[in-house]
């Protein structure tokens, strides 16, 4: 595959159409992660993953110590759940999630002492199946928004030809600079990662892409490429266009090796396996401390937040009391998001604990909140053209709207990944991601008749 | 803490693009303003009685249609404003101001907002409106008056491409003359250089994708070319005549009845252009544009469908099937 060469640097291989230009608004570049002091209570749901939910292991009135289990499953597509902070477990019962579904909680009462558990000791990793055992029992899910179990995605059958090892330090969206400050604070941990996946997991190459509009990261990110571990040069850093959604899964795969997944396939089909820069570091550093992932870097921003600031808070921390800490809110707030504003979710309120694959927290208030109203499709075709995956947004409304599984079949919808750049896009103010969602809602109840 | 109902809880994007309908009508009217500004200095003051006509009675078409429906009031994003001038752009300056205001009426109501408004309509209102006027007032639309001849007595002419056809025997206009819009014509069809301004004006705004008129315009070229024996005079007196660069570039662009996919652009700018090549060439009309462009409206449904495009990473049949017997 021919691939053009900058000084060592990739360009994409085949680059992605559509996508959107967004103001990056990334304010809080600079501002270094500072931890949070430790809240006074923690609700840790049982269910922070993509996949089954876990039961609680411990009950009312437990002693429990940071990084203790307190959830588990038997199922393989979930990921286990420790305790955050040191303390007492004061209730266990069902909490709202902030996509407003209920689920199991385990609640907390911190000691204040963040005593660490005596049962942590670094895992022993000698095979691959010792890696994926080890990741799984760090309670990993993916740290860039999606939250899939980390463990599931790197236990691919030997057979499967997986070749590539894409990492994803692209963050398209705006607002978010997490996994930004994770490659300047932490280029030790994202060096030692990369290059025990790679070994470990038998990838031909490794390429680590980031967006032309973060510098800094791209110099560590460079140097982490070049070092001298990688003899064979098979470690190489790749520069995209910024745009959105340049991170996303498939766009990954596209822009790093011209491979398309096909409509409901994983990356894994065309022998690719993505992960996010921060996961990549994280599970360097439980190798070597055998400290599961208890708690996360969050970006807080946003027109309604007074210090917008980087903070690293224990998993279940309350929304409210992180907010408090940024200096609560400088303007009323209208709309508060746990996520990206390109894809993250508007939640009720603050009296929600933040989970393992939140990546940022926004508020923003009334004159940003309020999106344009919404008008009449003029066929301009601009969510067309923005479409990432090459849909028709307007036809797939039109199909909605006539109820039309087969013609919904044909327009392909299921492709979707929800990104937002048609709505984005659209003069009308459109709400074209709730259709999109509606449409596969249509195609999913005909499924099941 | 916040109380959630002082929340707006909405389906993600929270982030949308600036633009809006309004700012694009406003483009595209700011895009016709040169060719209004020329279509003044060439046909005369009578040129903003005309275009008045036909927009206010637009725009009070619109706002009527909407009340009597009982749909909401949609005037403010400009759209009728810009079918208004179109349709002024189509008609010869000495139109009997009723007239002009019936073409508005029938624009605006029967073809836009009888099938639904904005967005809906399958065929260009104002091309069908243009249509109409020209079969029910044959001669008051085919009355053309001469270039700068308003401030004495306005003299009548005959357009460039009827003398190219043959119709009439009086003299061409030089290129020049052509290229400035100095010749009989519709209002807005004839300065060729405040079109091209104006197009490109709408495509530097990606308000247009310059495909379909570089389609359009292409083909009428190289057909014209071969037509013409290889006579370049001949072909730049069919691109500058007629409607075409008002038609290329405003007209078939309309995003109702234009289609929204690039390489399905590309076929309707190329259907356009071959349309208006046999009706110029061998129709007893001397004018091809608007009949071109509406039936080409008419086909843009099974262009799409036809070409409509793969969603990403669909493998192609032809190709899996090949597959499937090599692996066999």
């Amino acid at each position: 595959m021919a691939k053009t060469r900058l000084d060592g640097v990739l360009q994409a291989v085949k680059k992605v159409r559509g996508g959107v230009k967004v103001d990056h608004h990334k304010n809080t570049a600079e501002c270094e992660v500072v931890r949070m002091p430790v809240p006074a209570k923690v609700v840790i749901p049982m269910q922070q993953h993509i996949g089954a939910p876990c039961e609680p292991v411990v009950k009312v009135g437990d002693e429990v110590a940071v990084g203790q289990l307190i959830g588990d499953t038997d199922k393989f597509v979930s990921a286990p759940i420790h305790a955050s902070v040191s303390g007492k477990v004061i209730a266990v019962g069902d909490v709202k999630l902030p996509n407003g579904t209920m689920s199991k909680a385990v609640t907390i009462e911190s000691d204040g002492e963040m005593r660490l558990w005596e049962g942590i000791e670094p895992p022993k990793v000698e095979t691959r199946e010792d890696l994926i055992k080890a990741v799984r029992a760090s309670g990993l899910v993916g740290l860039g928004g999606a939250g899939f179990p980390t463990h599931v995605k790197l236990n691919f059958p030997a057979d499967k030809n997986i070749d590539t090892l894409v990492i994803n330090a692209a963050e398209c969206e705006p607002y978010i600079t997490v996994d930004y400050r994770e490659c300047i604070e932490n280029s030790w941990d994202i060096l030692a990662g990369v290059y025990l996946l790679k070994d470990m997991l038998g990838f031909k190459q490794v390429i680590i892409a980031v967006e032309d509009n973060k510098p800094e990261a791209f110099k560590v990110l460079k140097n982490i490429a070049d070092h001298e571990h990688d003899v064979h040069d098979e470690v190489k850093l790749m520069v995209l266009e910024s745009k959105y959604p340049q991170g996303a899964e498939k766009m990954m795969v596209q822009s790093a090796t011209g491979r398309k997944v096909p409509p409901g396939k994983l990356p894994a089909d065309v022998g690719c396996v993505v992960m996010n820069v921060a996961s990549v570091a994280f599970i360097a550093r439980y190798i070597k401390t055998g400290k599961p992932l208890v708690s996360r870097s969050l970006t807080v921003d946003g027109s309604a937040i007074k210090e917008p600031k980087n903070v690293r808070v224990p998993v279940g921390t309350n929304i409210g009391d992180i907010i408090e800490f940024c200096g609560g809110f400088s303007k009323e707030p209208c709309k508060i998001l746990t996520g990206g504003p390109m894809m993250g979710l508007a939640i009720v309120g603050t009296d929600l604990p933040v989970l393992k694959q939140n990546n940022a927290l926004l508020a923003f208030s009334k004159d940003d909140a309020v999106l344009k109203p919404e008008n009449d499709c003029i066929r301009c075709g601009r969510c067309a053209i923005a479409c990432p995956m090459s849909l028709m947004p307007t036809n797939i409304v039109k199909a909605a709207k006539a109820k039309d599984p087969e013609a919904l079949k044909q327009l392909g919808i299921m492709v979707c990944m929800e990104c937002g750049s048609c709505a984005f896009a659209c003069p009308a103010g459109k709400p074209l991601v709730q259709h999109m969602r509606l449409a596969k809602a249509i195609l999913r109840e005909e499924g099941n008749k | 803490m916040v109380d959630g109902k002082k929340l707006v809880v909405s389906a993600s994007p929270h982030l949308r693009a600036k633009d809006t309908t309004t700012r694009i009508m406003l483009d595209v009217i700011i895009a016709l303003l040169p060719a209004l500004g020329a279509a003044i200095a060439i046909f005369g003051p009578r040129v903003l009685a005309v275009t008045a006509t036909t927009v206010i009675t637009a725009v009070l078409s619109e706002y009527v249609a909407r009340k009597v429906m009982k749909r909401h009031n949609t005037i403010g994003d400009l759209s009728a404003v810009v079918t208004g001038l179109i349709l002024a752009f189509n008609l010869p300056v000495s139109i009997p101001l009723w007239m002009a205001a019936i073409g508005s009426c029938v624009a605006i109501i029967i073809v836009k907002q009888m099938f639904g408004g904005i967005g809906q309509n399958f065929a260009n209102p104002a091309i069908v409106a243009r249509i109409f006027l020209l079969i029910s007032f044959g001669t008051a639309m085919t009355g053309w008056t001469a270039p700068l001849s308003w401030k004495t007595d306005a003299v009548s002419t005959a357009t460039p491409l009827a003398i190219v056809g043959g119709e009439s025997a009086e003299a061409l206009p030089s290129l020049l003359d052509m290229f400035l819009g100095i010749r009989g014509g519709c209002i807005g069809e004839t300065c060729s250089l405040a079109l091209i301004i104006g197009g490109i004006y709408l495509i530097a705004r990606k308000v247009i994708s310059p495909k379909i008129p570089l389609a359009y315009i292409g083909t009428v070229a190289v057909v014209m070319l071969i037509a013409g024996k290889f006579d370049l005079e001949f072909v730049a007196y069919q691109l500058m005549g007629g409607g075409l660069l008002l038609g290329a570039f405003f007209m078939a662009t309309d995003y109702s009845t234009s289609p929204i996919k690039s390489n399905a652009k590309i076929v309707f700018g190329i259907g356009c252009g071959l349309l208006t090549c046999v009706i110029r060439l061998f129709a007893s009309l001397p004018e091809g544009v608007s009949f071109a462009i509406l039936i080409m409206n008419l086909l843009v449904p099974h262009i799409e469908t036809i070409m409509a495009p793969k969603p990403f990473g669909t493998v192609k049949e032809k190709k899996s099937k090949a597959k499937e017997a090599e692996a066999k």
